[in-house]
């Protein structure tokens, strides 16, 4: 096989199994399509966390900022929202099959720009702040995020919005939504791989092994800090757009900015996976969320304490990650995968030498 | 925007509940001051930032209610907690702290992250979500006809805050282990040179660190209540507090944390209760901005 023809296969495979699993799996549809929004979420955070080398501990914000957009946008079209909201539970609003369709394809749109809109704008506040100060700066946008939501009551406040139903049968809006969880998932994987060639890939990674040299260089870094981050809000925001609709209920707290559960996982499953590396994040989204449908069906209620436990042992013992630990052990037959491009930038270093694995900063 | 109005008028109506609102305040943020001044500690000697902090806090106060629901006085659970916190510290840094240390602050902060989820969880498991609280049985003594009421236990966890704060800082002034804890701060590698077990040192902070929290959550318990997931919002007070003093400025950061409980009072009079958790979070995007701006000036970033 020609290099470039191996680099294709395992998309390949992914469009393959993706296509094919719904189908194969029939009750498991909606698990998995889980699992494509959870690799959305390790890759975005990778874009971030593991090529420019800021680690957020808020990316949520983006995901229920989308949901929310998406929502007001769906709703707002055709009714006022302050009154849907809080008519809701006494009485039940019907969209018709042209509303539902027009409405979340303009609530999809909205949700991916509003975001990223919000990423440049949030830019301001928090990427002068560096390292721990970085992670704890986002990590309070996220919970105000939450806490200001559930307390504004002309999106339902603490209370939440029931999304429009989907005008058809179950199990046909069970595909409908699996397919766009994995459209977006594979559509991301292949804008990544295409961002990550280009120049602006290696000046994320030049951000990331040292800030003031690139400056000096004469990279505006600001520029791509935020640019790299807006990309991350919009994939983020159309997730959310498509997980609110998905579940047909929305709610501040636990759903759309929920800081203890998808939040941390996306920062756990890219350090499980291999952090700034681009299959390490898909690796660590799979493993992660193959062990939380485990637990969650074996352990119920220990569910949490058992991720908890594995996000620390993750952080504490197997840092480098899947991908990293495969380079660092088999070098000759993974390094491809971990380092490539910087095997290409330093033919002579590789010429004996494992690569080295950037674990931590 | 009309109740906050009004609200306003009715404090300057009534302006003795300025007072009961500000003795409060007071009341409160000797315990912020109190769990900051553990989290200051660890920072600054072993550069840790511990964002389990708030869930000790919570550990120690559901030991205290633990120990009411057994008809033990909860004011026992001061002592009690303190004891069994450190033993809870020593098992979390030999686990999870000690491998992290010499890491990035990233990894350090992410990891306690993951120790603060373990145990949200597991006291979620074994008292339920539901607010809960420890009771003494101390009166209540009204002022200024009835507007201002001050509990003997509120009066009570103050003087214990203030004895408990005392009494570290007379340790760490005074004592071998606290002035080799000071050396370590200021200079590792100098504090190893000149014959300092560094590692035992790192234990012994950790584990104070954690026993005062449960100290500060057991009267938390009394004066207030715990519930497993309020942990989170304590360590977000105690960063406020931490950064906007700045580590190693111990006045600081107690008079930081006495001007949180005062703000949070306020705030949440004001505002209504539930703004107080967004109130808190606003505050500290505000203190780190504020930071950011203030190194602008000399084109440094806050690190």
């Amino acid at each position: 096989m020609n290099p470039t023809s191996r680099q294709a296969l395992p998309f390949w495979l992914i469009l393959a199994a993706g296509i094919a699993a719904p189908f194969l799996f029939p009750s498991y549809s909606n698990e998995i399509a889980v699992l494509w929004l959870m690799i959305v979420f390790a890759s975005t955070w990778d874009i971030l966390g593991g090529q420019m080398g800021y680690n957020s501990l808020g990316n949520i914000f983006f995901f229920g900022a989308g949901m929310y957009i998406c929502a007001v946008v769906q709703i707002g079209l055709f009714y006022d929202v302050g009154m849907y909201t809080a008519g809701s539970r006494t009485t039940h609003i019907v969209f018709s099959t042209a509303q539902y369709f027009s409405g979340f394809a303009l609530g999809i749109v909205a949700a991916g720009i509003g975001s990223a809109v919000l990423a440049i704008a949030a830019g301001w506040i928090v990427f002068g702040l560096r390292g721990p100060y970085f992670a704890i700066g986002t990590l309070g946008l996220a919970v105000a995020a939450a806490e200001l939501t559930a307390s504004w009551d002309w999106v339902g406040a603490a209370s939440g919005i029931s999304m429009p139903v989907f005008p058809g049968a179950p199990e046909t809006q069970k595909l409908f939504f699996y397919f766009l969880l994995f459209v977006l998932a594979f559509a991301l994987l292949l804008f990544l791989r295409w961002l990550y060639s280009t120049s602006f890939g290696l000046a994320l990674n030049a951000i990331r092994d040292d800030e003031e040299k690139a400056e000096a260089m004469g990279l505006h870094t600001l520029r791509y800090k935020r640019t790299a981050w807006a990309i991350s809000a919009f994939f983020l925001g159309i997730a959310g757009a498509l997980f609110g609709n998905m579940i047909g209920f929305i709610e501040p707290r636990d759903i759309a900015f929920p800081t203890t559960t998808f939040n941390l996982f996306m920062v756990v499953m890219v350090l499980l996976g291999g952090k700034g590396t681009f299959w390490g994040p898909v690796i660590g989204a799979v493993i992660f969320h193959t062990f939380k449908e485990v637990t969650w069906t074996y352990l119920l209620g220990w569910q949490f304490v058992a991720l908890g436990l594995l996000i620390v042992v993750t952080i504490v013992y197997f840092q480098q990650g899947v991908v990293g630990w495969l380079t660092e052990k088999y070098p000759r037959q993974f390094g491809a995968i971990g380092a490539r491009r910087r095997e290409a930038e330093q033919p002579a270093l590789n010429a004996g030498l494992a690569p080295q694995v950037e674990g931590a900063e | 925007m009309e109740h906050i109005i009004g609200n306003i008028s009715v404090l300057t109506a009534a302006p003795v509940l300025n007072l009961g609102l500000l003795i409060d305040g007071v009341l409160i943020g000797s315990i912020f001051a109190l769990a900051a001044y553990g989290l200051a500690l660890v920072w600054g000697v072993m550069n840790v930032k511990n964002l389990a902090q708030g869930d000790f806090i919570m550990l120690g106060g559901y030991i205290t209610y633990a120990l009411g629901r057994y008809g033990i006085d909860a004011l026992l659970g001061v002592p009690v907690a303190f004891v069994l916190l450190w033993a809870v510290g020593f098992v979390v840094y030999r686990l999870v702290v000690r491998k992290v240390i010499t890491r990035d602050l990233f990894t350090s902060l992410l990891a306690t992250f993951g120790v603060a989820i373990v145990i949200q969880q597991s006291l979620n498991l074994a008292f339920g979500p539901d607010t809960q609280s420890a009771h003494s049985g101390l009166p209540d003594w009204q002022f200024a006809g009835g507007l201002i009421t001050i509990s003997a236990t509120r009066l009570l966890g103050f003087g214990l805050a203030i004895l408990l704060a005392l009494a570290v800082i007379l340790f760490m002034k005074n004592s071998r282990m606290g002035q080799a804890i000071r050396a370590t701060a200021q200079d590792v590698r100098a504090a190893r040179v000149v014959g300092i077990d560094t590692e035992k040192v790192y234990t012994f902070t950790f584990c104070l660190n954690a026993a005062i929290c449960g100290a500060a959550g057991a009267l938390v318990a009394l004066v207030w209540n715990v519930q497993p997931f309020f942990g989170t919002t304590y360590s977000i007070r105690l960063f406020v507090i931490v950064t906007a003093a700045g580590i190693g400025n111990l006045p600081g950061v107690i008079a930081a944390g006495f001007g949180m409980g005062i703000f949070e009072q306020f705030g949440g009079f004001l505002l209504g209760a539930e703004f107080q958790q967004a109130l808190i979070v606003l505050l500290l995007l505000g203190v780190l901005s504020y930071r950011q701006l203030q190194y602008l000036r000399v084109r440094q970033a806050v690190q």
